[in-house]
């Protein structure tokens, strides 16, 4: 019997310490991202990261930290995949929840996993070899390396977390609404606008959130086909340079321990943040909709 | 036209025992527990008589269930849970941090409501307890398997093959594979939590059949809601209403002459 | 009747353009795929696949990096799966139901959506710098490992809330301890699902460039780290470096093509494993 109570508590020991290492991990994250940020205060003021619009540390005499440039790409590119993104992946998911059956939802739904399974470097890839020369083509310029390329790419990146918060959202309501507007006359069109959608719209508000937060963050993608020019964008079909691209280019060149290298622990900052809210957001809207359907 | 007096539904009774008073095999004193702010349990004082056959009834949520489970200190699992009193299984406390919670299971065992058998082989669900307690091993493990099935009645209608997976088997042999998975470690005590309530009538007067028989070895203490069920196979009833311990006394008295106005009244259906 | 006869019509129209959107987005899997096998196949050899690159990596294979992707991804599963594992079965199987426990499973969920080049930034900052592992692929092992850490810990989470309670409270109640109950009868069923979460996270892991760009990947190398300070190639930063930077682009172009055509084979294969013991477990669990 003590053998086995001696096992007993050391199993339930390491287990507990893993739970604690965890714990020492996720706050050693924070604790260093935002001790690396705030050493770049004591060089650059915080206030000129809010001010200048233009991000230029490595220029000899004034060197600026303005991040707005950069904010303002990552959300005009990512504002542009969602523009993309959510008809076609609430339309996606309406119809695998609504219409398709369940042969077709077997199918297709693996197939777009599949699509979240995809590296994000080899969709960048794609983006080089196809969409690029696609939209040069298209729209008679001289190369394909700008924001409507980026956003072309993260729309579909996102696509899959839209799709599925979404599908799940319109499953969860319950059956007994459908039928109730079935049984007053209405086709199925009308049930999926009038009851199924309004029903689900929390849930598929959230959706539409964590795609922002996933097109937001994605790095290789953006890096790879928007041209990483650091001029402010005028157009769709100008070059952009994100915060993500940002921190992965100017990592490599960057000396350590040098104002400009805290400086890109700034921007992790930012982007942890936005992530923060995203993930804050779309948590606070799923258990309303679970709490209403309850 | 003749008229008949109804005869309230009693069974048979058993053979009044020669006077010595029984030995306690379990006393509950002064159990108090909480859930939380709720005040679920309300001074129990309850003695558990050795080999007999104890029946709790009482309406919904009245804290049945709530006192078995303290008796093989599975309220362990829920932390909010306070208790106060004692439980004593012959004599010693199994309440409290000087008790082992793992020993006092392997004293006192239970059957659920609905069936639980692991997904695993028949033979694997039958000699867990006694692999995990280290009772027997090879040989000694494979007799004391075949005996805890055939005292269940299982061993003739499984045949020899133990390796089929006890999720193939039907609800109420499900259920007597619980029953004999326990009495394999033989306990002292079988506490079984409205063991019948998830299955057909034969089933159950089959498990009835069962429990009967069990009284010889084991002190049985069985959480029910039909009252003729606990008419057919109890010794002793207790009655439970909002978590007081209404009234306990042999079946017989529950049943026809009970003491207490509430107790009447519940016995005769006046409230569920 | 106007009224039926343009509902009916919108009717017809709404349902078509949601075909149309599961139509597009299936398009653009299929034209994505396709492209990559069509050009990358005629790339595929043997010889591409085991052979060192040579002449700037305009001839030859791409040995050293899938051995890289394979070393680096070694090193994610050794660190993340058996810290995530015991992390979800502490907190699904012992951890009592208080703030710190839900702290925890927030800040949890929180870490699998930051993004992969913040997980670089900290690499860079803990193991290349802080811990002075210098860039090497231990430093990208770990650093892959704590991106893929959050997410093997939901995953095993649900693998093991998927377990029925009745197992637990039925060993228990037979005199189990709480670890042997754990281990005899939680564990074997919550395995596939613990399993399948695995591999699909190494599979993002393998994938995923920007934790690996500097914290230990390079372009070129003759041939595999021998030891685990060294630097070393992967194939996913093969890909954006043939197809970004290198000096003679359209040259190696079909060479991006190949490559991109292994990694993704990769990424298919594993999602394909798990899935299939997702099915078979489902299979089994049904086949009362």
């Amino acid at each position: 019997m003590n053998a086995r109570k001696i096992t007993d508590f050391v199993m339930r020991s390491i287990f507990a310490l893993a739970g604690l290492f965890t714990i020492f991990v996720l706050l050693g994250i924070l604790a260093l991202l935002i001790s690396n940020g705030a050493k770049a205060f004591k060089h650059i003021p915080f206030s000129s990261f809010f001010t200048y619009s233009n991000w230029n540390p490595a220029a000899h005499g004034a060197s600026s930290f303005g991040i707005l440039q950069l904010l303002w790409s990552s959300l005009m590119v990512t504002v542009g995949a969602l523009v993309l993104a959510i008809p076609l992946g609430i339309g996606t998911a309406a119809y695998l929840s609504e219409v398709a059956s369940s042969r077709i939802r077997n199918i297709v739904k693996p197939i777009i996993e599949i699509l979240a399974g995809i590296p994000s470097v080899a969709i960048g890839f794609i983006g080089i070899v196809l969409v690029g020369p696609a939209i040069a083509d298209l729209f008679q310029l001289s190369h394909g390396f700008n924001a409507l390329n980026g956003s072309i790419l993260l729309a579909f990146m996102s696509l899959p977390t839209i799709i599925s918060v979404s599908e799940d959202a319109m499953q969860a309501v319950p059956k007994s609404f459908r039928e109730g507007s079935y049984a007053l006359g209405a086709n199925k069109w009308t049930t999926l606008i009038k009851v199924v959608l309004p029903a689900s719209a929390s849930g598929i508000i959230a959706a539409c959130i964590l795609g922002f937060g996933r097109a937001i963050g994605e790095t290789m993608t953006v890096l790879m086909v928007t041209g990483n020019a650091t001029a402010m964008p005028h157009s769709y079909f100008d070059p952009v340079r994100t915060l993500t691209a940002t921190i992965a280019i100017e990592l490599g060149e960057v000396p350590y321990d040098s104002p400009h290298y805290y400086a890109l622990f700034v921007l992790g900052i930012i982007l942890f943040l936005i992530s923060l809210a995203v993930n804050f957001i779309s948590e606070w809207l799923a258990s309303k909709y679970r709490y209403k359907m309850n | 036209m003749t008229v008949q007096i109804a005869e309230p539904m009693v069974a048979t009774y058993k053979e009044e025992r020669v006077v010595t008073l029984p030995e306690t095999k379990l006393e509950v004193k002064d159990l108090h527990l909480h859930f939380g702010e709720k005040h679920v349990l309300k001074g129990i004082d309850l003695k558990i008589p050795k080999n007999s056959i104890v029946a709790l009834i009482g309406p919904s949520g009245c804290g049945k269930s709530t006192l078995l489970r303290s008796m093989n200190r599975m309220h362990d699992l829920n932390s909010t849970v306070k208790m106060s009193g004692e439980i004593l299984l012959d004599g010693e406390s199994i309440l409290g941090r000087q008790a082992d919670a793992v020993s006092v299971r392997r004293k006192v065992g239970m059957v659920f409501q609905r069936p639980n058998p692991f997904p695993k082989s028949i033979f694997n669900n039958v000699a867990y307890g006694l692999q995990v307690n280290g009772i027997a091993r090879n040989g000694a493990l494979r007799s004391a398997v075949t005996d805890a099935l055939k005292d269940c009645y299982l061993w003739d209608e499984l045949g020899d093959n133990l390796n089929r997976s006890a999720l193939e088997m039907s609800g109420g042999q499900q259920q007597r594979l619980c029953i004999a998975r326990t009495i394999a470690i033989r306990p002292d005590v079988i506490l079984m939590d409205e063991p019948c309530s998830a299955l057909d009538p034969i089933s159950t007067a089959k498990i009835e059949e069962l429990i009967l028989k069990l009284k010889e070895k084991y002190t049985i203490i069985i959480v029910t809601h039909n009252m003729q069920q606990a008419m057919r196979v109890s010794d002793y009833t207790g009655f439970m209403y909002l978590g007081e311990l209404v009234e306990f006394d042999r079946t017989e008295k529950i049943f026809r002459n009970p003491d207490q106005d509430l107790t009447r009244r519940y016995v005769e259906g006046t409230f569920g | 009747m106007g009224i039926t006869r343009a509902n009916k019509i919108k009717s017809f129209l709404g349902l078509r353009f949601l075909s149309l959107c599961t139509l597009i987005v299936l398009a653009f899997i299929f034209i994505v795929l396709f492209d990559i096998a069509w050009k990358g196949a005629g790339v595929l050899s043997w010889e591409f696949i085991f052979s060192i690159p040579r002449k700037g990596m305009t001839e030859g294979g791409i040995y050293p990096a899938l051995a890289g992707t394979v070393l680096v991804t070694l090193i994610t599963a050794l660190f993340s799966i058996p810290v995530g594992v015991a992390t979800a079965v502490y907190l699904n199987e012992y951890a009592s139901d208080s703030v710190l426990t839900k702290a925890l499973r927030a800040s949890i969920r929180n870490l699998a959506g930051v993004p992969s080049i913040i997980y670089g930034l900290f690499g860079v900052a803990l193991f290349v710098e802080g811990v002075g592992l210098g860039s090497s692929v231990i430093s990208s092992g770990l650093t892959l490992g704590l991106m893929t850490l959050p997410y093997i810990i939901t995953s095993t989470e649900e693998a093991l809330r998927a377990v029925p309670h009745a197992y637990r409270e039925g060993a228990l109640a037979l005199g189990a301890t709480k670890w042997e109950a754990v281990q005899t009868t939680v564990l074997p069923s919550a395995v596939p699902g613990i399993t399948t979460g695995a591999i699909l996270g190494l599979s993002r892991a393998a994938g995923e460039t920007a934790p690996i760009l500097f914290t230990g990947v390079t372009f070129y190398l003759r041939f595999p780290p021998d030891s685990l300070n060294n630097e070393f190639m992967a194939l996913p930063y093969h890909i954006y470096i043939l197809s970004t930077q290198h000096h003679a682009i359209e040259q190696v172009r079909p060479l991006a093509y190949g490559t991109a055509l292994v990694l993704v084979l990769l990424v298919v294969l594993l999602n394909v494993i798990a899935f299939f013991i997702r099915y078979r477990f489902n299979k089994l669990n049904s086949s009362r």
